[in-house]
């Protein structure tokens, strides 16, 4: 429990904080905010390294390995597409 | 140090938070990407600070293959098939949650395995997994490789209900057992399954909001996975876009003048795909014109409203629509684009694709500014929409599509459609518009029809 407490804090504040931030987005940028929020849930890149660089061997590296790739994808890929559609917006 | 690593993650956070605000802002969303991609790159390099990690052969081989993999995706993809992708890079994402969860089960001993793991790391199991399954769906709807209408079968909802029931009832060995290894590859080939059943039901039309439903479902794994291994980082950015997403989910729903529940439980489109229509057909006729017919409609306008649509995507005609623009403003023409909040299949799938094409984004008017102009407006020249113009949304109450806000083409001088064939839209829906008598139809492909265009209007002029 004492864990947990601090924890949902954190939690239930971003939560808010993640309303209050979107909350006027013009339609044009919905599809590059999607991908680029898209990217960022990619943070579990995070805890996949943690999980895998742990001495340990078998299939929790295996599985943390493939988590790493998996993730890595999602944020190589999310940030840089996100970039791409983002560059053509200019003005005239 | 792993203070050192925190604080770097505290740091991360706010670059978060200030990219993501950025990159709600025209101006500011290429620097706030850049912001977000760099608060990853220092959550990366202070986690491999970290004094838990010790072996890095595994990390370095994923993060090289996994960043070949998605650097080649976003750099090789076509402009149209940008919604396809986002889709499968949320899968990849999601399910990375789901395998992290997997991970550290595997490395918790019995004693370290509190009620607190259990739930989380069942939840993460879950979410992760029904994104994973349910984007891989979408992404082949989106493609054409699942078939796009909604896919119905008796009992639906009971055998999802009972599906959801199961995985409920297994959260009870995963929490009360010491090991419960089995219940939770159970739950991973439920949630599987769940993330199928969950979209496969749901027309090609409804998409848009399907992957910004499961894009924030893919922040709640990462937040689940947080819970797992109590990590603050993972909780806040996960969170952040899990609520986001839902916002986002909010606006586009609203754009359709539909309910979240009637977009996930409705089954939308299916009315249309019964004998009715094709009775009517024969009875009413389409004027179908030539390239000519539309010269010399476009030559006579002193207004053109463009109103592009997923054809045009699909046709990858945005440069050439571009050329069209150009030469009607030179001679004089006032050229606008009208653009609907969810034409293409994505919301501002347009404004990217128009984007692409120099098409400065002033020119581009979303439904609220463009249509009181209509009625003014000597042409419409609609390229490959179709639900997003029927009038049908405004009059018929029967329509599936009824109520959906519409651009009112019709009110406009001359239609002019250019359209594949007679088909439905995404939505299933037949379009009366199509047999209005100041409608013309121009049949081919949008790209092939608009150079035709071009070079009429240029020998011409």
């Amino acid at each position: 429990m004492e864990v947990l407490i601090p924890l949902l804090f954190v939690l239930l504040l971003s939560i808010f904080l993640g309303f209050e931030v979107i909350a006027k987005v013009p339609t044009m940028l919905h599809t590059p905010l999607m991908s680029g929020a898209n990217a960022i849930s990619g943070i579990t890149v995070v805890g996949a390294i943690l999980c895998t660089g742990t001495e340990n061997t078998g299939l929790a590296t295996v599985l943390g390995m493939f988590a790493v790739i998996f993730a890595t994808v999602n944020v190589v890929g999310g940030f840089l597409v996100t970039d791409r559609m983002l560059k053509m917006f200019k003005r005239k | 140090m792993n203070n050192y690593v925190n604080l770097a993650y505290l740091f991360s956070v706010v670059l978060f938070i200030v990219g993501l605000k950025k990159l709600s802002s025209p101006k500011t969303a290429r620097y706030g990407n850049v912001l977000a991609s760099s608060a990853m790159l220092i959550a990366i390099v202070a986690s491999l600070l970290h004094t838990e990690v010790i072996s890095f052969t595994a990390i370095i081989i994923g993060i090289i293959v996994g960043g070949t993999i998605g650097a080649i995706a976003a750099v090789r993809v076509q402009m149209t098939g940008m919604p396809e992708l986002v889709a499968l890079f949320n899968g990849s994402g999601g399910f990375a949650s789901t395998l992290v969860a997997l991970s550290e089960y595997g490395q918790t001993s019995s004693d370290e395995y509190t009620m607190m793991a259990a739930i989380t790391i069942g939840l993460s199991v879950l979410i992760g997994t029904v994104t994973l399954t349910g984007s891989v769906v979408a992404y082949g709807k989106l493609a054409g490789k699942v078939p796009t209408h909604p896919i119905t079968y008796p009992f639906q909802n009971l055998a999802n209900g009972v599906i959801f029931v199961a995985i409920l009832a297994l959260f009870y060995p995963i929490c009360v057992a010491t090991s419960p290894t089995w219940a939770l590859c159970l739950l991973l080939v439920l949630s599987l399954v769940l993330g199928v059943a969950l979209v496969i039901p749901i027309g090609g039309a409804d998409m848009p909001v399907v992957i910004s439903l499961l894009n924030s479902y893919s922040g709640l794994a990462a937040c689940a996975t947080g819970f797992v291994l109590e990590n603050q980082l993972l909780i806040t950015a996960g969170s952040l876009v899990g609520a986001a997403g839902i916002i986002l989910t909010a606006m586009m729903c609203k754009a359709m003048n539909r309910s979240l529940g009637n977009v996930v439980f409705g089954a939308f489109g299916v009315a249309d795909s019964t004998g009715t229509t094709e009775k009517k057909e024969g009875a009413r006729t389409v004027r179908d014109y030539g390239i000519d017919d539309a010269v010399m409609v476009l030559e006579a306008a002193s207004s053109v409203i463009i109103v592009p649509g997923y054809g045009l995507a699909v046709a990858r005609a945005q440069h050439v629509t571009q050329e069209l623009a150009q030469i009607l403003e030179n001679k004089g023409t006032t050229v606008k684009y009208a653009i609907h909040p969810v034409a293409g299949r994505m919301p501002g799938h347009m404004n990217v694709l128009l984007a692409e094409a120099d098409v400065p984004y002033e020119q581009l008017l979303e439904m609220d500014e463009i249509n009181p102009e209509f009625e003014t407006t000597d042409v419409a020249l609609i390229l490959g929409a179709n639900d997003v113009v029927n009038p049908a949304a405004r009059s018929d109450k029967t329509s599936p599509i009824y109520g959906m806000p519409i651009l009112d083409v019709d009110k406009a001088g001359t239609v002019i459609i250019s359209k594949r064939s007679l088909a439905t839209g995404f939505a299933g829906v037949d379009n009366e518009l199509f047999y209005d008598d100041k409608t013309m139809m121009i049949f081919g492909d949008a790209r092939k029809s608009l150079t035709e265009l071009v070079e009429a209007l240029r020998t011409g002029a």
